[in-house]
């Protein structure tokens, strides 16, 4: 039921851990659902230098996550607000159906990281004015 | 993550989704494919011959559960004979009232009849259970109304493998002149089963629990009950279910319940004995686990727990990847938003009943394959716990 490419992120997920005084953290999901993922950024002059998960959740979770980091990390903070959970289900060659709310957890999670980094610093991030996080469906 | 596969085994711990066939069994259904052949209705040789297969495989059956040959219905399975038995008696004694009992906990082939059978009109009381997956005896009284026509309680549950007081539950339902159906289908060959001490109306079994072929089932169903018939059609099973005879099916049926009736001491002395092995490593062996059922009351292959911050998918790709066969009540293998009824029936947090994990034990599974699937699961918790921002 799922590509390789998920398989592979699943069973080696890439970026696992936490970073300590990161310069934004999100978080998303809950317990009763069956996926929280907590994503960790450290950047550097608007550029994402390091990216970080821990999630609970199914495979596809683990797998959106790890996916979601890889692609993000030394991208500017610009590329990252436009990338949507469309990019992270392509670059794991699809998801099951019922699954793609696992991708939309994972934008979801870097955009709240995001936000983080901007309240901290006191900064706008063009194009998260309106950002609301999702309520998720399977 | 992949960890060291130079020793991987092939472990299959799903028994009670479905059993491989005997070797012995198998060989029983053969003839009935390649030469003995014939429909057992028409009235040559060859129709005799298959008439005499499915007449020995229903005395078989019979005999094992101590009831008549002419009580036994061979069917498609154990949704099937569920379906018959609720629907069947719900149409035929509709005029007496329109009350039925079951638990929550209960298979779908019941609740979702069940379902079905409200929208006829007919009122369902589902009664809740304890933590462990237990009836309350008083809860079933209090349950009972002078409309009520049928109880339909679960033998053992598939999920947590709790074993229902049905004996009590059919004295109950006797002295207040009500049909008790039991689904019997996770029992069945893994319990000594006698209709007349259970005090059952109706009860399910099916031969793919039991190192049978898949497609084949029955109902018994005790004399002088009222019910409908299932299937319109042919004289086939006293005209209650039509259809020509799933043939080899049903001797192999015949083969595997004989054989497991044979064997019943055994075969649960030697699965108690893993089982009990397996729940002890694994309670010791990894924190924040919880054993899902009845401690005692329990079916002899099944063994359920929860993993504390972990999820039951991920849980199973793992274990999957290192080729043992499993399986999960989480939402993301259920394919719904909750977790499964049952362990919602039972009390248990969302976050934890995600993390649920059923490994159930059979004839083939040897003391290796335990040590084996402990000493991976061991590893595979800890290494989704470190993935985890719960733990």
């Amino acid at each position: 039921m799922y590509s390789e490419k998920v398989m592979d992120h699943f069973m080696n997920p890439r970026n696992v851990g936490e970073i300590e005084n990161a310069d934004g953290v999100g978080e998303v999901g809950n317990p009763q659902c069956g996926d929280i993922m907590k994503i960790f950024l450290k950047i550097e002059n608007d550029i994402i230098v390091d990216a970080k998960f821990k999630t609970f959740g199914c495979g596809s979770a683990i797998a959106s996550s790890s996916m979601a980091t890889e692609l993000i990390k030394g991208k500017s903070i610009d590329e990252v607000v436009s990338l949507t959970n469309r990019a992270v289900v392509e670059a794991l060659d699809g998801l099951p159906p019922k699954k793609v709310h696992c991708s939309v957890l994972a934008e979801d999670a870097i955009k709240v990281a995001l936000m983080d980094y901007a309240k901290k610093n006191n900064l706008n991030i063009k194009g998260l004015e309106n950002f609301k996080v999702r309520e998720h469906e399977h | 993550m992949m960890g060291d596969d130079v020793l991987k085994r092939n472990v299959y711990l799903d028994y009670s989704a479905t059993t491989p066939v005997k070797k012995e069994v198998f060989e029983a259904m053969v003839p009935y494919y390649t030469e003995n052949f014939g429909n057992p209705s028409s009235i040559y040789r060859y129709g005799r011959e298959a008439k005499s297969v499915v007449d020995k495989s229903r005395e078989i059956i019979a005999g094992t559960i101590n009831a008549s040959t002419n009580e036994i219905y061979f069917c498609a399975g154990g949704s099937e004979a569920d379906n018959w038995a609720l629907k069947g008696i719900a149409e035929a004694n509709a005029n007496k009232g329109k009350h039925i009992i079951t638990s929550k906990i209960e298979h779908h082939a019941v609740l979702h009849s069940c379902e079905y059978l409200e929208t006829r009109g007919f009122e369902v009381t589902y009664l809740d259970v304890d933590e462990y997956g237990m009836v309350d005896l008083n809860d079933l009284k209090n349950a009972i109304r002078k409309d009520t026509i049928l109880i339909s309680i679960m033998y053992v549950n598939n999920e947590v493998g709790t074993v229902q007081p049905i004996a009590e539950i059919g004295k109950i339902a006797k002295e207040n002149g009500i049909y008790f159906h039991t689904d019997a289908v996770q029992s069945y060959g893994h319990i000594k089963i006698d209709v007349e001490k259970l005090g059952v109306d109706l009860m399910t079994i099916s031969s793919h629990k039991i190192y049978g072929p898949k497609g084949v089932g029955a109902l018994y169903i005790r004399k002088g009950t009222k019910i409908n018939q299932f299937i319109h059609g042919g004289a086939q099973e006293r005209s209650m279910r039509a259809g020509t005879e799933n043939l080899a099916a049903i001797a192999g049926f015949g083969k595997a319940a004989s054989i497991a009736d044979e064997t019943l001491d055994e075969h649960r002395t030697r699965l108690i004995a893993l089982r009990d092995k397996m729940i002890n490593e694994i309670s010791s062996r990894i924190g924040h686990v919880k054993l899902n059922g009845h401690p005692t009351e329990r079916h002899p292959g099944n063994v359920n727990f929860c993993f504390e911050f972990i999820e039951g998918e991920s849980l199973l790709l793992l274990l999957d990847n290192q080729g043992i066969a499993a399986s999960s009540g989480s939402a993301c293998t259920s394919g719904s938003l909750d977790p499964s009824h049952v362990l919602m029936a039972l009390g248990l947090p969302h976050e934890i009943a995600h993390g649920s994990l059923r490994l159930t034990i059979g004839d083939f599974t040897t003391e290796e394959d335990v040590d084996y699937t402990v000493e991976k699961l061991v590893g595979i918790v800890e290494k989704l716990r470190e993935i985890s921002p719960l733990h």
